[in-house]
C-alpha cells in the first residue's frame, strides 16, 4: 500500500454503508493527501458512487467515520449526472452557488471559475444550450466554487466524446497540480493509466487495492509503466475472486 | 432561501410556456365549472302546434278562461316554434329544427268546459336518450306549470259562481234565473214563513227544507277551499338548517377561483420541487447549502404567492360582472393564503414523491381535477356509503376546506372562516411532513 508524506486532506477510517441487508461498504479506510489525483475503480455496484456521495455528505454512512478538512460539505462535489439549473446561464448558476456556499466574493469567485473552466465568452448562454462536454465543466465548477482542499468526481467523463474527456482531464489535471486533492470515480480504465496518480480498487463494497496504477500493473501481468492497465485490472480481479 | 426563491422567480419568468398554461388553463377551467354550475339549462326549442280557434274560451259559471293563457304559460318555459299543422311539427321534429312538439287540439275548450271530460295535448318526441330525456323532464315541468296557472284560473272563476249561488245574484249562465236568491238567504226568508204558518204538515215540511238549506250554505261555503285545496294540496315551506344563502352565481365565482388557486398552487410547487430532482441538484443543495424544509418551504410559499396573486386578481375580475362584498377583502385574502398554503403543501408533497417535472404534473392534475369535483357532490346525490367515502377524502385533501373558506369569506357561509383556516392549518402541517418524508430520498 502507498505512503503519502503530505498530510491528508481526507481521512477515510472503517467506513461502512449498508441498505438494509445488502452492504454496499465495507470497513474501507485510506487517506488522500493534497495534490494527490485518485481514481475510484471497481465492477458496477462496486460502492465507488455510495463511497464518493458520503466523502460529499451528500449520504450518511453507517459506520466507520471520515475526517479531515476536506471532509464532508468541505469537499468540492461533481455528480455523475451534471446538477445544473438549465435555465439559468453559465454565470448564473456559478453565481447563486456561490452565494449558497457563502463565498466572501461571488462575483470574483464566478470569474475565477470562468477563467478556470475556459467558458468565459459563454458565461451568459443558458446551460441547456451548452454541450454535455461544457456542461460537465461547470458541473466541476460549481463543485470547485467556494475553493475547496479537495473534490469528489463521480465519473465526469462517462457521457463526454474522446475530445471533451481530453479538455475535462486537462482541467482537472490542473486543479490537482495546484493543490486541490482529487477523487474520481470512472470506468474508462485508460483514463486511470493516463491521469491518477493513485488508484483505490472496490469490488463488492471492500477496498482490495491503494497504490500506484502502474503497481497494479507491474504485479497484475502487465510490464510497468507502460503496461496495459485494464488487462491487469482485470487479472487481480479474478485473482481476488470478483 | 432569498436566493433560491431569486433563483426560481427566474426560471419562472423564463418558462413563458408553463406560466402562460398555468394562468390560462385554470382559468379556463374555472370559466367552464362556473358557467356549468351558474347556468340552467337552456329553453329546449318546441314546436307549438295551437289548433285551437282565435279567442277560444273555456265557461266556468259566468267567468270565461281564455283558452290561449295556458297556451301563453307553456310557451315561458320554451322557446316556442309556431307551426301551422301537426305533420310540419313532426316533420321539423324529424330534421332536428325542435327537440318536441306541442299540439293543442281544436276541442280543448269544448272538453274542458263539458266537465265531465278531461282536455288532452299530444306531446311529440325525437333525438338521442340523453337530449330524450332532458327535454322529457323540461317539457314536463313547462306543461306542469302551465297546467297549475291555468287550474288556478278555472278555481277563481269556480269560487265565484260558488259565491254566486251562496249570497245569490246573477249567475250569468244560459239559462239560470237572474237575480237568484242565495243559499244563505233562504232560511232567514223560510223563518218568516214558518212563523206565519199553523203546525200541521206543511209547516212540517217547511221545517224541513229550512235545516236542508241552512245545511247546504254551510257545507258550500267551505267548497271554496276545498277547491284551493285540490289545486294546490301540499304547500312547501322551505326553512335552510345549515348554511347560508349563498346566491349561486356567487357560489359559482367561489368555485371558479378555489379552482384556479388549486391548480396553480399544485402545480406550480410540485413541478418546482421536481425540477430539483429533474436537474439532479437536490442533492448539492442538500449538502448543506439549503436545509430540506427551507427548500420546500420557499417551493410552497413561492406557489402559494403566485396562486393568491391569480385567485384576487380573479375575484377583483369577476367582481366586475358579479355583485361582490368588497368590504370583506380581508376576509378573502385570509381565505386564499391559507388555502394557498395548504394547496402548497400538497404540491411539494406530489413534487417530493415524483422524479420529473413531467410525472409530477401529471399526478398534482390527476389527483386535482377529481378532488375538486368529489367536492361539489352534493349530499344525496349518491347512495349514502359512497357519500360518506367522498366526504372522508374531501376531507383529507385541502380542495374542500379551501372552497368553505373561500365560501365563508365571499359570502358568509358556514361552517365559518375560522374552522376552515384550521382545518386548512392541519392539511398543511400533515402534507408539509409527507412532503419531508418525500425528500428524505434524494436521487
Amino acid at each position: 500500500m502507498a505512503v503519502r508524506a503530505r498530510a491528508p486532506v481526507i481521512g477515510v477510517s472503517g467506513l461502512g454503508k449498508r441498505y438494509g441487508e445488502h452492504t454496499a461498504l465495507r470497513e474501507i479506510t485510506f487517506e488522500v493527501a493534497a495534490g494527490e489525483l485518485v481514481a475510484i475503480v471497481g465492477p458496477n455496484g462496486a460502492g465507488k458512487t455510495t463511497l464518493l456521495s458520503i466523502l460529499a455528505g451528500v449520504q450518511r454512512a453507517s459506520s466507520g467515520m471520515v475526517s479531515g478538512s476536506g471532509s464532508g460539505s468541505a469537499i468540492g462535489w461533481a455528480p455523475q449526472q451534471t446538477a445544473l439549473y438549465s435555465k439559468l446561464s453559465v454565470a448564473e448558476n456559478l453565481r447563486l452557488f456561490a452565494r449558497l456556499e457563502r463565498v466572501a466574493d461571488p462575483d470574483a469567485a464566478v470569474a475565477r471559475m470562468l477563467v478556470q473552466t475556459g467558458l468565459g465568452e459563454r458565461a451568459d448562454e443558458r446551460v441547456e444550450r451548452l454541450s454535455g462536454g461544457n456542461r460537465q465543466r461547470v458541473n466541476v465548477a460549481l463543485g470547485l466554487i467556494g475553493d475547496p482542499p479537495a473534490l469528489a468526481l463521480d465519473e465526469p467523463t462517462s457521457a463526454l466524446d474522446p475530445g471533451q474527456r481530453e479538455r475535462v482531464w486537462q482541467f482537472v489535471g490542473d486543479l490537482a497540480r495546484s493543490g486541490t486533492a482529487v477523487l474520481f470515480s470512472t470506468h474508462h480504465l485508460g483514463e486511470v493509466r493516463h491521469y491518477a496518480t493513485r488508484a483505490i480498487v472496490l469490488a463488492d463494497g471492500e477496498l482490495l487495492f491503494d497504490g500506484a496504477p502502474a503497481e497494479l500493473i507491474a504485479t497484475n501481468g502487465g510490464d510497468g509503466e507502460g503496461g496495459d492497465f485494464e488487462t491487469a485490472f482485470v487479472a487481480f480481479l479474478k485473482s481476488r475472486g470478483h | 432561501m432569498r436566493w433560491l426563491l431569486k433563483k426560481d422567480l427566474l426560471i419562472l419568468a423564463r418558462s413563458r410556456l408553463l406560466v402562460g398554461v398555468l394562468i390560462v388553463y385554470p382559468i379556463a377551467i374555472a370559466l367552464l365549472i362556473g358557467l356549468a354550475i351558474s347556468r340552467t339549462p337552456g329553453k329546449p326549442k318546441v314546436a307549438i302546434v295551437d289548433e285551437t280557434p282565435p279567442g277560444q274560451t273555456i265557461q266556468v259559471g259566468s267567468e270565461r278562461v281564455d283558452v290561449s293563457h295556458y297556451a301563453d304559460q307553456l310557451f315561458s318555459q320554451v322557446q316556442p316554434v309556431h307551426v301551422s299543422s301537426r305533420a310540419q311539427a313532426v316533420a321539423d321534429i324529424k330534421s332536428g329544427r325542435v327537440l318536441a312538439a306541442v299540439v293543442i287540439p281544436r276541442d280543448i275548450a269544448a272538453r274542458i268546459s263539458s266537465g265531465v271530460t278531461q282536455g288532452s295535448i299530444e306531446v311529440l318526441y325525437n333525438g338521442n336518450a340523453l337530449e330524450q330525456s332532458l327535454v322529457r323532464s323540461q317539457l314536463s315541468s313547462a306543461l306542469a306549470q302551465a297546467n297549475v296557472g291555468f287550474s288556478e284560473q278555472i278555481q277563481r272563476a269556480a269560487a265565484q259562481a260558488i259565491g254566486v249561488l251562496l249570497t245569490g245574484g246573477n249567475l250569468g249562465v244560459l239559462g239560470a234565473p237572474s237575480n237568484m236568491i242565495g243559499l244563505g238567504q233562504i232560511p232567514t226568508t223560510l223563518h218568516a214563513i214558518i212563523a206565519r204558518q199553523p203546525p200541521g204538515s206543511q209547516r212540517t215540511q217547511l221545517e224541513r227544507i229550512d235545516r236542508f238549506a241552512e245545511f247546504a250554505d254551510q257545507n258550500l261555503g267551505l267548497a271554496k277551499n276545498v277547491l284551493s285545496t285540490i289545486g294546490q294540496p301540499i304547500q312547501v315551506k322551505s326553512t335552510l338548517v345549515q348554511g347560508r344563502r349563498t346566491p349561486l352565481n356567487t357560489f359559482a365565482v367561489v368555485v371558479a377561483v378555489s379552482v384556479s388557486l388549486m391548480f396553480v398552487c399544485v402545480l406550480l410547487a410540485a413541478g418546482g420541487v421536481a425540477l430539483e430532482r429533474e436537474e439532479h441538484t437536490l442533492a448539492r443543495l442538500a449538502r448543506g447549502l439549503a436545509s430540506r424544509e427551507g427548500l420546500l418551504a420557499e417551493k410552497g410559499l413561492l406557489a402559494a404567492a403566485c396562486a393568491m396573486v391569480l385567485g384576487l386578481a380573479m375575484l377583483a375580475g369577476i367582481g366586475v360582472f358579479v355583485s361582490l362584498d368588497w368590504g370583506r377583502i380581508w376576509q378573502w385574502l385570509i381565505a386564499l393564503a391559507f388555502g394557498a398554503v395548504a394547496f402548497g403543501a400538497l404540491g411539494i408533497a406530489i413534487g417530493a414523491l415524483a422524479r420529473e417535472v413531467r410525472a409530477a404534473s401529471l399526478l398534482a392534475f390527476g389527483l386535482s381535477l377529481p378532488l375538486a369535483f368529489l367536492a361539489l357532490v352534493p349530499s344525496g346525490a349518491v347512495a349514502h356509503g359512497l357519500y360518506d367515502a367522498i366526504a372522508a377524502i374531501s376531507f383529507v385533501f385541502p380542495f374542500k376546506a379551501a372552497l368553505q373558506a373561500l365560501d365563508a369569506a365571499v359570502n358568509g357561509a358556514s361552517p365559518g372562516l375560522g374552522i376552515s383556516v384550521v382545518h386548512l392549518l392541519g392539511l398543511t402541517a400533515l402534507f408539509g411532513a409527507l412532503a419531508r418524508l418525500g425528500l428524505q430520498r434524494l436521487e
